[in-house]
């Protein structure tokens, strides 16, 4: 998979607060949640960004609140994927569950500036910056996490292992053998 | 190989002898927690896994706390959805307004969490219950979804920081105080992807509540968890809210940490975290001259009994500053009734303070004291983003509540000190004496 857009570049620890500030969260439509993305950082973004974009950060990206609602209001966007230095636990937990691209590489998200020509290649893990012609390799993800984005996030995994265990079930049953 | 106390339980809970830093797991979970902002998108994606049921109707919680009382007619709906859920999957601890706190007071409050559990809450203060020997993590609406169906979750194995407590508090400074050192020492990604593992001699001079205050705010350090060990004051802790047996869980003597920090509690002084992080610290005697206007004494950090004695301690017979809003919210429906039986709720509002209700409220800019712009508070919660309590413009200054009530009285950030001498900490944090009640005075009597 491979995707190409333009940089948006903000510093370190872009909190979930700046990507979709609480007063909003009294709805989880990721619609009206993209329309105030980024909002209290860069109020321009949400009206700039157009789909395959890329946003940058540094270390720490989004820090602070478990709310999902931060990377599904990146994802709605249409931001293809979010590199930065390094990423805060649950904002990585719930990118990967909700199927946002991330690619953690300081020195992409070191180098890239704002209005850079990025495209990426999620399979070989990927950053060609065409602005300025250097290219960078992300951290490849461990390959039980890799699973979980190739079925598309984690509500499509447990889906896929939930019909498992029912059709197991449902087998176990009719031979009479259920334990 | 030998392990901290987070990675033995995790091991336990994966079925497994021994587990290493970087290893991914699946364990199972003893409770599933979400509140009336996370719990909607799970519902959601439950519906969507084919889920039919939870996996246990005993081990899923759910507390409407941030927007409820229902703040405006979105959130009410979303507080509508998740009590639906609630009734169709016979959800025990569901907990409506009027029986309801902030999440992380309520469910120690309720010995919903003991010793050695492994909780997920799709909140991120859920690492608070590392306060009980817990092992407590944040997590989205995703997981929480998913560990709502399957009862099971995946982790990674996290490498830990030890923090060597030594000595013990005194004077005005609090838990609160010893957490925004620590964030202050070791910055806000400084414990990322990491638990912090509390040990050392002056852990047993610190209250459970203290322990909560710490523990909360491990995530703003970036911490997957903290944790502390299961001591006597645990188990005098546990017995008194619940009837239910448990596992203490021991670090190895030579596990392995990856950094560790020392710091000596009795040389602690009341601590202010100015606008925009949690870790840009200071002592509040260094803090110069701001003036605030607002005050809010609360949250899953410092909403509890002991935060409110302290508050009351330095509001008693004094007088909000003239331009101050003090906003004091009791966390949970047990700690307001507590704070007017011992009259502190009588202090706040003869101070001029307005108590409020329990909600999250002001801690994320929902309601009940959004700030408009230019305008700095002092409050006693866990984030000072830019923007968290309302305007992008706005400024949060982070204090424990001694900190936070002796700002409501000057309209200054000041060492407590200045206000009045700190009590004898076992007076300070005790309830006070009783007195007269003075509501008993003639109506239209002179004060």
């Amino acid at each position: 998979m491979t995707a190409a857009g333009r940089a948006f570049k903000y510093g370190d620890n872009v909190d979930t607060d700046a990507i979709i500030p609480a007063r909003y969260l009294n709805t989880s439509d990721p619609a009206e949640l993209a329309a105030h993305c980024m909002e209290d950082l860069d109020a321009s973004f949400a009206r700039a960004v157009e789909p395959g974009d890329v946003l940058v950060g540094g270390s720490n990206f989004g820090c602070g609140s478990s709310r999902e609602h931060a990377p599904a209001a990146i994802k709605a966007a249409g931001v293809s994927c979010v590199i930065a230095a390094s990423f805060a636990r649950i904002f990585y937990r719930n990118a990967v569950n909700i199927g946002l691209a991330i690619l953690e590489c300081p020195e992409a998200a070191e180098a890239i500036k704002t209005g850079d020509r990025i495209a990426l290649d999620f399979e070989a893990g990927t950053i060609t910056d065409g602005t300025k012609g250097a290219s960078w390799k992300a951290a490849p993800f461990p390959p039980f996490m890799r699973r979980i984005m190739e079925a598309g996030g984690l509500t499509e995994y447990v889906r896929v292992r939930l019909e498992e265990e029912g059709k197991a079930a449902a087998a176990g049953g009719t031979k009479g053998g259920a334990s | 190989m030998p392990m901290t106390m987070t990675q033995k339980i995790l091991a336990a809970h994966a079925g497994l002898e021994s587990v290493e830093p970087g290893q991914l797991l699946e364990a199972g979970l003893d409770l599933v927690l979400g509140n009336d902002i996370t719990a909607p998108p799970a519902i959601r994606e439950f519906r969507k896994m084919g889920a039919r049921t939870v996996f246990d109707r005993d081990r899923v919680v759910l507390v409407p706390d941030h927007f409820a009382p229902n703040k405006d007619i979105k959130a009410a709906q979303q507080c509508k959805c998740m009590r639906d859920f609630a009734r169709e999957q016979e959800v025990t601890h569901y907990f409506e307004v009027g029986e309801m706190g902030i999440e992380h007071a309520l469910l120690p409050e309720r010995g919903l969490v003991l010793p050695g559990d492994l909780v997920i809450g799709a909140d991120s203060h859920t690492c608070t219950y590392g306060a009980v020997g817990a092992f407590s993590t944040g997590v989205g609406s995703t997981d929480m979804a998913a560990g709502m169906a399957l009862g099971r979750l995946w982790f990674k194995v996290p490498e830990a920081i030890r923090v060597e407590l030594s000595g013990s508090l005194s004077g005005w400074a609090g838990g609160k105080d010893l957490i925004l050192t620590l964030i202050g020492r070791i910055g806000v990604d400084g414990a990322l992807y990491r638990s912090l593992e509390f040990q050392g001699p002056g852990v047993e001079s610190l209250t459970m509540e203290e322990r909560l205050t710490v523990a909360n705010m491990a995530i703003e350090a970036g911490a997957k968890n903290g944790i502390f060990p299961v001591d006597e004051a645990t188990r005098t802790w546990a017995a008194s809210v619940s009837d239910r047996r448990y596992r203490e869980y021991r670090a190895d003597p030579d596990a392995v940490y990856a950094r560790e920090v020392r710091i000596d509690l009795s040389r602690l002084a009341p601590m202010v975290a100015f606008p925009h992080l949690p870790s840009n610290v200071r002592p509040a005697s260094e803090a110069g001259d701001v003036a605030v206007d607002q005050v809010v004494i609360g949250s899953c950090t410092n909403g509890r009994i002991e935060d409110l004695r302290i508050a009351a301690a330095l509001l008693r017979g004094r007088r909000v500053a003239r331009g101050v809003r003090c906003i004091v919210l009791p966390a949970t429906q047990k700690i307001y009734l507590q704070a007017v039986r011992e009259g502190l709720a009588e202090d706040f509002v003869e101070a001029g303070a307005v108590l409020s209700t329990p909600t999250c409220g002001p801690c994320l800019g929902g309601h009940m004291g959004i700030l408009a712009e230019g305008e700095r508070a002092v409050a006693t919660t866990n984030r000072n983003f830019v923007g968290r309590m309302g305007h992008p413009e706005s400024e949060i200054y982070l204090a424990g509540p001694a900190v936070a009530a002796a700002a409501a009285v000057t309209g200054r950030i000041r060492d407590p000190s200045e206000v009045m001498d700190p009590p004898a900490r076992d007076r300070l944090l005790g309830p006070p004496e009783r007195r007269e009640s003075r509501t008993a005075a003639p109506a239209g009597g002179a004060r």
